[in-house]
């Protein structure tokens, strides 16, 4: 049985401690409400676009929605999945190579089709 | 630290998921599957991209005409809820509330299975119009990536119905902290993929 490391927190510590969580939870919790209006506002702009509101031509809906997809994943992934927390460097190597690499595979597909 | 020592509130380490070393190669480890899954899935959103709207000529499916965004929103809404969720478990998990983690994980399962009810729903519905996997290059492709999609959500129910109960006695420690942290990761890749399924198969495929 190896010794023990545990660090016990004094009183004052703890309670510090909570209280950062708890307004680390509250930022979570706003994070979560701002992708919902970011849903909703994807939804909302192709619904207009379905109903021929003026303004929203393809040509302004399809960058917009991209626009908030690609938002709402930096959302997701630097609070959600802790990204932007200390000890994340190799995990953000790994995740933008594979995104650079799922960009390049469709449009590779895409002109092999199309082209 | 021992994984199985006895904690207390003022003695659990901030961040348990990474306390052992265990921990932090399970950490690490999986991240390295994240980058591989999004190339997988990537590949899977290539090709639906290259095939959408192809099939036999005559082929009465398309995109404008298939998809339903009511039933796509309530899903999206569900699932995006089920990963607010399973913060709060990990919000408990970092301040050894067990309990908390439990109830909040069983949460995230119940919106889990609602979002894969809604698209078993619409699955089977499509089936029944004559849209089915074998029936055409756009119609196969639309299958396989939201098919595949639905599958890891499958396997995240499986997985995190499996940590409830088999940690249920044990209560919280270093042992299970890596792996409801590591299923967290795990079910907040599955709902950014969901995102880009919704913008580009649902919202884009509205759009003529």
């Amino acid at each position: 049985m190896t010794h023990s490391m545990m660090e016990e927190r004094t009183e004052a510590e703890q309670r510090l401690k909570e209280r950062y969580a708890k307004i680390e939870m509250r930022q979570q919790v706003w994070m979560f409400t701002f992708t919902i209006l970011l849903t909703l506002f994807s939804f909302g702009t192709v619904i207009a676009y379905q109903q021929e509101i003026e303004g929203f031509s393809r040509y302004f809906v399809l960058p917009v929605i991209f626009l908030l997809g690609a938002v709402q994943v930096g959302v997701q992934l630097y609070y959600f999945m802790h990204l932007k927390e200390k000890g994340h460097g190799i995990p953000q190597y790994f995740l933008y190579m594979g995104m650079i690499f799922g960009a390049l595979l469709p449009l590779a597909m895409l002109t092999i089709v199309w082209w | 630290m021992e994984t199985n020592e006895r904690f207390t509130k003022e003695t659990w380490p901030a961040h348990p998921e990474t306390a052992t070393l265990e921990g932090k190669n399970k950490f690490l480890g999986f991240w390295l599957f994240l980058g591989g899954e999004t190339i997988l899935f990537a590949t899977l959103f290539g090709t639906y991209l290259a095939l959408r709207n192809s099939g036999p000529s005559g082929y009465e499916f398309t995109t404008q005409n298939l998809f339903d965004l009511k039933l796509v929103f309530a899903m999206t809404l569900l699932l995006l809820t089920s990963s607010l969720t399973s913060v709060y478990a990990i919000y408990h998990l970092r301040n050894y509330n067990f309990r908390g983690v439990q109830f909040w994980m069983a949460m995230t399962a119940l919106l889990g299975t609602g979002f894969l009810m809604f698209e078993l729903y619409e699955f089977v519905h499509y089936v029944k119009l004559g849209f089915t996997f074998g029936s055409s290059a756009f119609s196969s492709a639309f299958f396989t990536l939201v098919g595949t999609h639905g599958l890891h959500v499958a396997v995240g129910l499986v997985w995190v119905t499996l940590l409830i109960l088999r940690n249920a006695k044990r209560g919280l420690n270093l042992y299970n902290a890596p792996k409801y942290y590591t299923f967290s990761l795990y079910w907040h890749f599955i709902d950014v993929v969901w995102v880009f399924i919704f913008t580009v198969v649902y919202l884009m495929g509205v759009i003529s």
